[in-house]
């Protein structure tokens, strides 16, 4: 509801942005789209003609394309879990009265502002060394053999050291849904006679679920895309190649820009399937 | 001056029609109530004279210029907005300065013109609060005070009592007659209270889905309602409507007798029904009685306190001299 | 009505909370702990905690070794540049969206968010071709254009969604007061909506402070920011743990100071507006 002249003023003042992002999706897509369909090796001949869906084939065929979708799954299901879970516990836990509730607020924030490649060179040499690392201390101080944490359980590693990272969002966001409950509804429940228990099953976790989905949607686009975590730790092997990082060897390490494009088109597919979902959610979200 | 005349004004929001054209002419120094139910266009209405929406077609004319297409900074309009609208990171004197910063009102006058407002409104001890840390009543008077200080043409008051608690509402509404007396300015005041445009108005449009029902005082609205929509909406309690025989008996479709025209007696009386609900108020009592055999129920008011209570069968007579008559498509028939 | 807690339940709230946050917190912590330590004291077994020979030498060696100044300047330059050039580009948009809303504003803001899922790495080359052809590629200059682009949807959304919070109401009162357009978000829409504007600042100044893609491959050694600083550290050799805690200290202390005094808007911010 405005005036013509308010509406067109309007559409002249999102101009810019709407220009800039078309361009920033638009180039570098049709780029990518058109390099895909050729074998292109810049230090190996360069533009070696047209393939069709050559790279699209191999890229699929190739020994590594399977393991690193399982990979990128099984890191991206398993932060999920890990901080969704987590981040509801502590959601509970924080909400609770205390002394020092702001300084343990950002206690449990502050590794969302740690670098991702700080985070994972500290992790890598100060934790998980198995000889100087502080758990292989800890291993040996019980008696136990201390574990090669980034070779013998690669995975679990990457999603530990991730989950850390990420645990912060969820909890905060958990949190802030918690807050916004409506106590009387817990106060109603109790006088229904539910237990500590069920009101949590039937009130509390309801009520989070908006939450829930915000977390894991938000943190999928991010963990989709994650890299630099797994370049300074394992440099993608003992089966942490993800999807990303595949693309990346392909592009930057083999130099073979047709294969790696089309692995990127591939990305761009498979971010865009979770995009429609979480782009039905937000939506939702903007009309109430 | 403020003499406003629309012209064939109607609006469109794409598809829907919300005011089909219509002519309104607000006179200068008039207090004009805009009142109907939510939804009914009044607020639109405002908001084509304010600027802030522009018309589909017609024209609107302030003194006679021709303002259609004038921007609302321009139109020599002030306007108070339901929420208020202060600015909240302003303090009192600011918000009020505003409109004068903003056409270059030179200093002293600005001053001059801000003390003159607050003390209209007893707003003097405010003048450096916020408004977060006033009261509702004093937020609305600063937002008067906004208005005032333009020295406008006219004013434009959008529901400005709905957010105040119903103490508050009274004595708002005595100040803003006070201030239309003292002013002699023309305002036009947007409400769904009729209460509010019976006290308050020297002329009421009654609007129902963007078409003007009727337009005249307060006390023609409740004599002579032109037809069922205004006899029902002007009054309160509602008027009881009555078809069938019993209007038939008045040679018309259905009858209205306000409840404040029908006597109530032990005894005596045309009609007969059961109390299903007594209202006492001390002043007057209200009751709503049931099994009339007329309309599902009458309501009656009573002088006073009169001690009939629930299951008690009464009789009623209406004053006949007092009885609208309507014919089949809701007009009134004279 | 909140009930009265019993004081024991407070209790081990207080301590339950203490100490999943210092667990939490630990890895940062112990960081911090070991960078002042002695090489020897960094890998000693039993581990030291507070009582060893407090030292600033290994920070000394970082800067002595990768001059950390120009690193940082980077970043501050980086994520600075980036997050104020969206900001500028951003709050005409989302007033747009917010106030003037039409048919296709939520399919344009949707759109917007979309282009944030397009993983990076799927356009790295062309991205890469494109800075060689400009001569971007090891500029501030380009790092800046590309973490504007990136944070941009963020950065409408989030402003989008604190916008919406002030009511149209009052930026009419501004235009029948007679604030022209420039006039009405200067003194009337943006004044009010600082909180929600610092916020976006601030967490998109985090999110490309910390940025770790674009930074490590769209830099060389002019304009590498502290992500490719501390991942210098990365190769095994000349891995001292007491030097790379002092230097992943120093990468990470601006930001974390940042958050300690800003934490407000942090945690309005974080929430990127999804969950009131």
């Amino acid at each position: 509801m405005a005036t013509q002249h308010s509406r067109s003023a309007a559409r002249l003042m999102m101009a810019p942005a709407v220009v800039l992002l078309l361009g920033w999706m638009l180039v570098p897509l049709i780029m990518t789209l058109y390099f895909s369909f050729k074998k292109y090796l810049p230090l190996r001949g360069g533009d070696l003609g047209w393939v069709g869906f050559d790279n699209y084939v191999r890229f699929v065929t190739s020994s590594a394309f399977w393991p690193s979708v399982l990979a990128t799954l099984a890191i991206v299901g398993g932060v999920l879990v890990i901080t969704v879970v987590f981040g509801v516990l502590l959601a509970i836990l924080l909400n609770q009265p205390m002394w020092g509730q702001g300084i343990v607020r950002i206690l449990v924030i502050a590794p969302f502002f740690v670098m991702p490649t700080v985070s994972a060179l500290v992790w890598k040499n100060m934790f998980m060394d198995p000889v100087n690392g502080l758990f292989a201390h800890l291993w040996k101080f019980f008696g136990a053999q201390p574990v090669e944490w980034l070779s013998q359980a690669s995975l679990q590693s990457i999603v530990m050291i991730v989950s850390w990272q990420w645990l912060p969002f969820a909890t905060l966001i958990l949190l802030t849904a918690i807050q916004s409950l409506d106590s009387e509804q817990l106060e109603a429940a109790e006088m229904d006679g539910a237990s500590p228990l069920k009101r949590f099953a039937y009130i509390t976790l309801p009520h989070l679920s908006r939450a829930i989905t915000v977390v894991v949607l938000i943190q999928t686009i991010f963990l989709l895309a994650i890299f630099a975590e797994i370049f300074v730790t394992t440099q993608g092997s003992f089966g942490t190649r993800t999807l990303t990082y595949l693309i990346y060897q392909r592009v930057l390490e083999s130099q073979n820009v047709g294969l790696g494009s089309a692995g990127g088109v591939y990305a761009i597919i498979l971010a865009n399937i979770v995009a429609i979902f979480l782009m039905r959610i937000v939506g939702k979200n903007l009309d109430a | 001056m403020g003499r406003i005349t629309l012209d064939k004004v109607s609006k469109r929001f794409g598809d829907v029609e919300v005011i089909p054209p219509l002519d309104l002419t607000i006179e200068d120094g008039e207090f004009t109530v805009f009142v109907g139910p939510s939804g009914c266009g009044k607020s639109t209405l405002l908001r084509l004279i304010a600027g802030l929406e522009d018309t589909t077609s017609g024209q609107i004319r302030i003194d006679s210029q021709d303002a259609t297409h004038v921007p609302p900074a321009k139109r020599g309009l002030a306007m108070v907005f339901q929420s208020y609208a202060l600015y909240p990171h302003m303090s009192v004197r600011k918000n009020i300065a505003f409109p004068m910063k903003m056409a270059g009102v030179p200093e002293d006058e600005q001053k001059r013109r801000i003390e003159a407002a607050a003390n209209a409104l007893n707003l003097t001890d405010y003048l450096d609060r916020r408004p977060g840390q006033l009261s509702g009543g004093q937020r609305q008077r600063v937002a008067i005070g906004r208005a005032i200080v333009r020295e406008p043409s006219a004013f434009l008051f959008d529901e400005p009592l709905s957010n105040l608690d119903a103490a508050l509402r009274v004595g708002m509404r005595l100040e803003i007659s006070e201030l239309h007396e003292r002013l002699k300015t023309t305002m036009i005041y947007v409400t769904h209270d009729q209460v509010e445009a019976m006290t308050m108005a020297d002329k009421i449009v009654v609007l129902q889905a963007g078409v003007i029902e009727q337009v005249g005082s307060p006390l023609e609205l409740y004599h002579e309602p032109r037809n069922k929509f205004v006899a029902g909406f002007i009054g309160s309690p509602k008027m009881n409507f009555i078809e069938g025989a019993e209007a038939g008996k008045h040679g018309a479709h259905t009858i209205g007798i306000r409840p404040e025209h029908i006597a109530v007696s032990a005894d005596e009386g045309p009609w007969s029904g059961a109390v299903s609900v007594s209202e006492h108020l001390g002043s007057d009592t209200f009751f709503h009685v049931h099994d009339t055999g007329l309309a599902e129920t009458i309501t009656v008011r009573a002088d006073g306190e009169v001690g009939f209570r629930h299951g008690d069968r009464i009789r009623l007579t209406p004053r006949a001299e007092l009885i609208h008559k309507f014919d089949e498509n809701g007009l009134r028939i004279a | 009505m909140a009930r009265a807690v019993t004081q024991q339940r407070k209790i081990i709230n207080t301590v339950l909370a203490w100490g999943v946050g210092l667990l939490i917190f630990f890895p940062i912590l112990w960081t911090i702990l070991t960078s002042f330590k002695t090489e020897a004291q960094a890998i000693s077994d039993p581990p030291v905690f507070l009582f060893f020979d407090w030292t600033l030498e290994n920070y000394a060696v970082v800067q002595e070794r990768s001059d950390y100044m120009r690193y940082l300047w980077n970043s501050v330059i980086i994520a600075g540049g980036s997050t104020v050039l969206g900001i500028i580009v951003a709050v005409p948009a989302a007033w747009s969206m917010a106030f003037v809303p039409s048919t296709r504003t939520k399919d344009i803001l949707l759109w917007m968010l979309s282009t944030k899922m397009l993983p990076a790495v799927g356009v790295l080359y062309p991205i890469y071709l494109i800075f060689i052809k400009l001569g971007l590629l090891d500029s501030r200059t380009g790092l800046v254009i590309v973490l504007m682009l990136m944070n941009l949807p963020i950065i409408v959304w989030m402003l989008y969604t604190y916008f919406r919070e002030i009511p149209g109401e009052i930026l009419e009162a501004a235009r029948m007061d007679g604030a022209t357009l420039k006039e009405e978000i200067l003194y009337v829409l943006t004044p009010m909506a600082v909180p929600g504007i610092a916020s976006t600042l601030l967490l998109n100044f985090i999110l490309a402070w910390n940025e770790a893609f674009w930074t490590l491959n769209l830099t060389a050694a002019k304009a590498a920011p502290l992500t490719a600083f501390i991942a210098s550290y990365s190769s095994p050799e000349g891995l001292f743990y007491a030097k790379l805690s002092a230097a992943s200290t120093m990468a990470i202390a601006p930001i974390l100071i940042l958050g300690w005094f800003s934490q407000k808007q942090l945690v309005s911010g974080l929430t990127f507006g999804a969950v009131k």
